[in-house]
């Protein structure tokens, strides 16, 4: 047995040394028009030298390793939470106290900080809008940026044409994204998970391509810039009032002095109150007959067409408001930076969305807003690592998968139970 | 013939050069799902690593002093499809094995987070920006009038059309007649049954990863001579490319993907003829669209019965 072990471990040493030796160990360098190569540095040795060994070990010491780790006592959420009745109590307390908390907030950080936490709520938003086709339906769609495009796209161009203002917008933004969705799942939705995968990644390439070469409309890869931004009944927020004859800017009609920090807080409150306004709606459709059918349908398909569920529609509802969420997103997106192109529309996007769900657990709202909160944050704080970025959230999705699928904060269902 | 057939005739050639290069990609996507049900996202990766494989091979031996170009191409070969088959190897044991049995989806997520993975690993050891290759085989032969139009068949393209051919004609003769391909066929016919025949399933599955990795890297060298250059998200682009003639042609059918391939890329070229480039990945998405829409099975796949 610990010979088998042992072989095993060198095995996978061996394995690993061929990976490395190749694609770290030697680099391509271009001289003039020749092509080049150079070894690696010592320290780049010393590393690959460090992996095979950990994987040496990690494969030597499986068992214990595994025993190690269920030894580390898991959390559980459910029994640090007060009892079912007093949570009933506490509940809405807690939620006006979190609401009021969000509010104050901005008014006493700096500006910077509010802006980081108004990004933070647009993945938010991003996150719940596909935990919905991704957590709750089971749908895997990996182009879910496409309908943040379209969103963001919407309400720029329908600004810029047509001088729409951005709440008229908005519903139209979630709406044409929805559209977009309907349209493209139409087709889809009747065939198996992983063609909708690939499908929708294709889809997120078409409408970036398109965006970028329908130049005279979306302006190509330069974008759209001086995208309006949002008032407050009609009140601009810049120093001077553009919009006309009877405009007034915010800080001339409450007697203020100008300060740029009220656009920041202005928009940050609007993105709380979109927030807030998707997680209600949300909220309400899990409880709902589609909701539940939702989920149902994602455990078990053959079981819910037996009872006569019609796949096909209640698919295409999840998708299609998943993906009016993210329009929603996407108008608020290109608001708030009055700037929007191709390049902020990209696979990698796409990929951080769904990354956020999957770290948060499927399904979980609660897990889903921590992790955006990490996801976002993070990469401000370790600026130097940005480089790594990416490749952590890929080997952090393979992990998650392997060790704990279900998410950091597991789904809970909303239930009754018969008291006897 | 008219000037305009003959650049038609030249779009044609051109269209098939890189479609027999998705057919190579696209098998590695057919057998896999043929055998597991899954799609390997991580495919188009592997293909890239083999293209950067095959520069790193071919800028040593020149360096060495090696100018021998047929040595220096079967070197390359040879360690490009070694070493791509050792991470097709390790992608099915990290990211596939340990996840058997679970929803569907959990093995799909790890695919992409090892697709990501791989790409910036690549990105962050070779550099995220092209690495250009100076052109190792140049000339051809051309037909028609210099004046008029001239069609050209370069080399270059002549060895795609070859490599892929004997790959393919091996491929076929492996799966066909050897004892390793037949339990491969008993796979993907049925798994459990399969396996409790006595038949080890989890070599076979392994088996067509790597040989999956292997074409997949016979791709990689030929695209990336071909092209010239090679950067990390180079296969993304193509292992959509690849999926798509894989679904086209139906997926799980070899003779499929290599008819879906040659489509795909005879579309693409031709596209291409009368558009502004850009838009023949537009085209290609929209075509894997409309297959799914109006006959999802594919070209020569049979329709799947979903069974409890």
């Amino acid at each position: 047995m610990t010979t088998n072990k042992f072989y095993n471990a060198i095995f996978a040493a061996g394995i690993t040394l061929i990976l490395a030796c190749l694609m770290i160990g030697v680099k391509l360098d271009t001289s003039g028009t020749q092509l080049a190569v150079k070894g690696a540095t010592a320290a780049q040795w010393g590393w690959i030298g460090g992996g095979i060994a950990v994987v040496f070990l990690s494969q030597l010491f499986t068992s214990q390793i595994d025993a190690l780790f269920g030894m580390i006592p898991k959390p559980s959420i459910s029994t640090m939470l007060p009892e079912e009745k007093k949570m009933a109590i506490l509940k809405p307390w807690l939620i006006a106290g979190l609401i009021v908390i969000m509010v104050i907030w901005p008014f006493m950080v700096s500006r910077g900080s509010v802006d980081l936490a108004t990004l933070t709520l647009i993945y938010i938003m991003l996150g719940l809008g596909l935990n919905i086709v991704v957590g709750l339906a089971g749908l895997l769609d990996l182009g879910f940026v496409a309908f943040y495009a379209v969103g963001a796209y919407t309400y720029a161009l329908l600004s810029e044409y047509f001088g729409l203002s951005f709440w008229v917008c908005l519903p139209i933004s979630a709406g044409a994204a929805a559209l977009f969705g309907f349209v493209l799942g139409f087709p889809v939705l009747r065939l198996r998970g992983d063609y909708l995968a690939i499908v929708t990644l294709g889809f997120g390439e078409i409408i970036r391509i398109l965006l970028n070469n329908w130049t005279n409309v979306t302006g190509g890869p330069s974008g759209i810039s001086g995208i309006a931004k949002p008032t407050l009944f009609g009140l601009e927020f810049t120093r001077k009032a553009k919009g006309g004859e009877d405009a007034m800017t915010f800080h001339d009609y409450f007697n203020l002095d100008y300060s740029s920090s009220y656009k920041v807080i202005f928009l940050y409150l609007i993105a709380v109150l979109l927030v807030i306004f998707v997680i209600y709606l949300i909220n309400r459709l899990m409880r709902m007959p589609i909701g539940r059918a939702w989920e149902a349908l994602r455990e078990d398909e053959i079981a819910c067409r037996s009872l006569g569920l019609n796949k096909t529609a209640i698919k295409l509802s999840a998708f299609t408001i998943g993906a009016s969420t993210a329009g929603f997103a996407g108008a608020f997106f290109s608001a708030r930076q009055g700037f929007i192109s191709p390049e902020s529309f990209i696979f990698i996007e796409s990929a951080i969305i769904l990354a956020i769900v999957v770290l948060g657990g499927m399904g979980s709202q609660v897990g889903i807003i921590l992790a955006a909160i990490v996801m976002t944050i993070l990469p401000e704080l370790a600026r130097e690592f940005s480089e790594y970025r990416m490749l952590l959230f890929g080997l952090l999705m393979v992990l998650m998968m392997r060790w704990r699928p279900e998410g950091l904060v597991p789904m809970k269902r909303p239930k009754l139970e018969l008291k006897q | 013939m008219s000037e305009f057939s003959l650049y038609l005739l030249q779009q044609l050639i051109n269209g098939l050069t890189i479609g027999s290069t998705y057919a190579l990609i696209a098998i590695g996507y057919t057998m896999v799902y043929g055998i597991i049900g899954m799609i390997n996202f991580a495919h188009g990766e592997i293909y890239m690593i083999g293209s950067y494989i095959t520069f790193i091979v071919i800028a040593g031996l020149v360096s060495m002093g090696i100018v021998s170009l047929p040595i220096i191409l079967i070197i390359a070969l040879v360690i490009a499809m070694f070493i791509a088959s050792t991470y097709g190897w390790a992608v099915e044991r990290v990211a596939y094995r340990p996840l058997r049995g679970t929803n569907r989806l959990i093995p799909l997520i790890s695919a992409i987070g090892m697709s990501i993975f791989l790409q910036n690993s690549v990105g962050i050891s070779q550099g995220f920006r092209d690495v250009a290759l100076p052109p190792m085989i140049t000339g051809g032969w051309a037909f028609g009038d210099p004046a008029d139009f001239e069609v050209t068949v370069s080399y270059m393209q002549v060895i795609i059309f070859a490599v892929t051919f004997i790959t393919m004609t091996l491929l076929t003769l492996f799966i066909s007649k050897s004892r390793m391909g037949r339990a491969c066929r008993a796979c993907a016919e049925d798994l459990g049954m399969t396996n409790l025949l006595g038949i080890n399933t989890n070599k076979v599955i392994a088996l067509t990863f790597i040989i999956g990795a292997a074409l997949a890297a016979i791709a990689g060298l030929l695209l990336g001579l071909y092209y010239g250059v090679v950067n990390p998200f180079v296969g993304f682009i193509a292992g959509l490319k690849a999926f798509t003639a894989a679904v086209l042609g139906g997926i799980g059918s070899i003779p499929g993907a290599v008819l879906g391939g040659l489509v795909l890329g005879v579309t693409e070229a031709m596209t291409a003829a009368f558009f502004p480039s850009e838009y023949k990945d537009v085209v290609a998405f929209g075509l894997l669209i409309t297959i799914l829409l109006f006959r999802p099975s594919g070209l020569l796949g049979k329709p799947e019965i979903e069974k409890v």
